[in-house]
């Protein structure tokens, strides 16, 4: 099946076939392998990316279902010369992020949270809530929250340029001109 | 492992779906937020020739209030049950409670209420509330449309009155009347976790005095489980002043009791013994109740929306 793809902002044409899960294509497809897959059941969070802004598993998501939709990976986060995501620079200044294996998804879950509502990071329950999506097996979460609260104080000053418009909507009916 | 291989449809309409379902000489299956689904074909538990992919199928995340019930679209995610703004009253926060209990955010992005309820998991919280309040399942397939009671629907774990060839296109929630408050508590391993037991309810009172109750348990039989005799119990017997743990003959520990003993069936877990979900049932009802009442309480305080 043929399908149209945006991934970090570059269109891709792909022929797949429907049983492919989205992070597979990103990884194999796409050759962008900073998307991790751990156990392939959405309960850890490696794979989270945003698909329309929204931070979703895409272990759990078939890549047929996300024609003519818009991806941002790990790789998307960095501006174009090269400079690190807010995020990244506070994950690394706050060292929320040891062997690493989490990080992707930790930061396309914080980007996909901050971008639809910055406010997230000033409500320490919601927070919580948020950072329950995720599995780390090294930093014991705290250090992660706080990078994901320092981000949003370097935000304030200085928005992302890269940052897509935020949709709050979930996989919605496409329009009918991309149907 | 990966999923066995399947034709893939996203049709646009209700009847394309339906018609797609129709055709029995290929065994196929719904995908809507595929987050059950998708673990399913990922074990090969489940290997359908095609897949209707609903999630294109305008209209139907439609969630409205009309003729003294929620209408939930079969594609509304479980994410827009966070807030209590979802339906006027009790009903809003009483869905609101339980949608924070469902798995983690980007699940409940996707995940929807009609797929949990045709999904079917004993432990899942919405087929829980569909049996607590009375919910009507609209079905949808080739010979036209009808409404199954939740309490006609689900026959055993995973096993519903769906037939195959139909789509759920909408779950109907009664709203609940403004002298009813209600409570929401869960066991559970990990905030992510399903359910070890989960426990809704829905208390009417009138001049401190129990006229209706409703409770729900999730997790403790093979179907979701409607704690008829603890709801008896109750009726008449004063809405007491909630109490930190209620004392042996406090009505909310004797119908906790009830439920335990009387409604609940469960079975034997790897971390649970039947001895062991019966407390947590007994306990969990009592909470939900005290919360129930504590509810009222705020809403008598003049904090009624
Ligand atoms: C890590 C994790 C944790 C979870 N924790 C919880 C939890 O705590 N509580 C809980 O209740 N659930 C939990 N779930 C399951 C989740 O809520 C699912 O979203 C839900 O069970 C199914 O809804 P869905 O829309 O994703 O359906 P799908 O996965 O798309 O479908 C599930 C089944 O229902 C059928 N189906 C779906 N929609 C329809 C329809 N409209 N008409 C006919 N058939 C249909 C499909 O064919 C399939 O057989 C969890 C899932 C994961 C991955
Ligand atoms: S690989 Fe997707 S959630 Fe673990
Ligand atoms: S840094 Fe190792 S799992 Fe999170």
């Amino acid at each position: 099946m043929n399908i149209a793809l945006t991934v970090n902002g570059r269109a891709h044409r792909l022929d797949l076939e429907p049983r492919r899960v989205l992070a597979d294509v990103l990884r194999e497809d796409c050759g962008l392998t900073g998307t991790h897959l751990g156990c392939e059941h959405g309960v850890c969070g490696a794979c989270t990316v945003l698909v329309d802004g929204e931070a979703v598993r895409s272990c759990l998501l078939l890549a047929v279902q996300c024609d003519g939709r818009s991806v941002r990976t790990v790789e998307g986060l960095a501006g174009p010369d090269g400079e690190p995501h807010p995020l990244q620079r506070a994950f690394s200044a706050e060292h929320a992020l040891q062997c690493g294996f989490c990080t992707p998804g930790f930061l396309m879950l914080a980007a996909g949270a901050l971008e639809s509502d910055p406010t997230i990071a000033a409500d320490p329950e919601r927070l919580r809530e948020l950072l329950t999506s995720n599995l780390c097996r090294c930093t014991g979460y705290e250090p992660i929250r706080r990078a994901i609260q320092r981000a949003l104080l370097q935000d304030t000053r200085k928005p992302p340029e890269r940052s897509q418009t935020g949709s709050t909507a979930a996989i919605r009916p496409a329009s009918p001109d991309q149907l | 492992m990966k999923p066995a291989a399947f034709d893939y449809l996203a049709p646009a309409t209700v009847r394309e779906a339906v018609d797609a379902l129709a055709d029995t000489s290929r065994h196929a299956q719904v995908l809507a937020g595929g987050q059950s689904l998708m673990l399913e074909l990922h074990y090969r538990r489940s290997r359908p020739d095609l897949v209707v992919d609903i999630n294109r199928v305008r209209g139907l995340d439609r969630l409205d209030v009309r003729d003294g019930a929620l209408h939930v679209g079969a594609l509304a995610r479980h994410r827009d049950f966070e807030s209590p703004e979802v339906a006027p009253g009790p009903l809003g926060r009483l869905l609101s409670l339980a949608a924070h209990h469902i798995a983690h955010p980007p699940i409940r992005a996707l995940g929807t209420m009609a797929g949990s309820l045709a999904w079917a998991h004993p432990a899942a919280e919405w087929c829980a509330m569909a049996v607590t309040l009375d919910a009507g399942i609209e079905l949808r397939g080739p010979t036209g449309a009808r409404v199954v009671g939740a309490r006609d629907f689900f026959h055993g774990p995973h096993l519903t009155a769906r037939r195959r060839q139909e789509l759920i296109t909408a779950v109907r929630l009664p709203l609940l009347g403004d002298t009813t408050g209600i409570g929401f508590a869960e066991h559970r391993r990990t905030q992510a976790s399903f359910a070890v037991i989960a426990v809704m309810a829905a208390l009417t009172v009138f001049d401190g005095v129990v006229t209706e109750a409703r409770i729900g348990l999730a997790n403790a039989a093979g179907t979701p489980v409607r704690a008829y005799a603890a709801e008896r119990s109750l009726v008449g017997a004063e809405a007491a002043r909630p109490l930190s743990g209620p004392p042996e003959h406090h009505p909310f520990a004797r119908a906790g009791g009830i439920a335990a003993e009387c409604d609940a069936d469960p079975r034997a877990r790897p971390y649970a013994d039947v001895a062991y979900q019966r407390q947590v049932i007994a306990v969990l009802v009592g909470r939900a109740l005290n919360q129930a009442c504590e509810d009222l309480r705020r809403l008598s305080g003049g904090d009624r929306r």
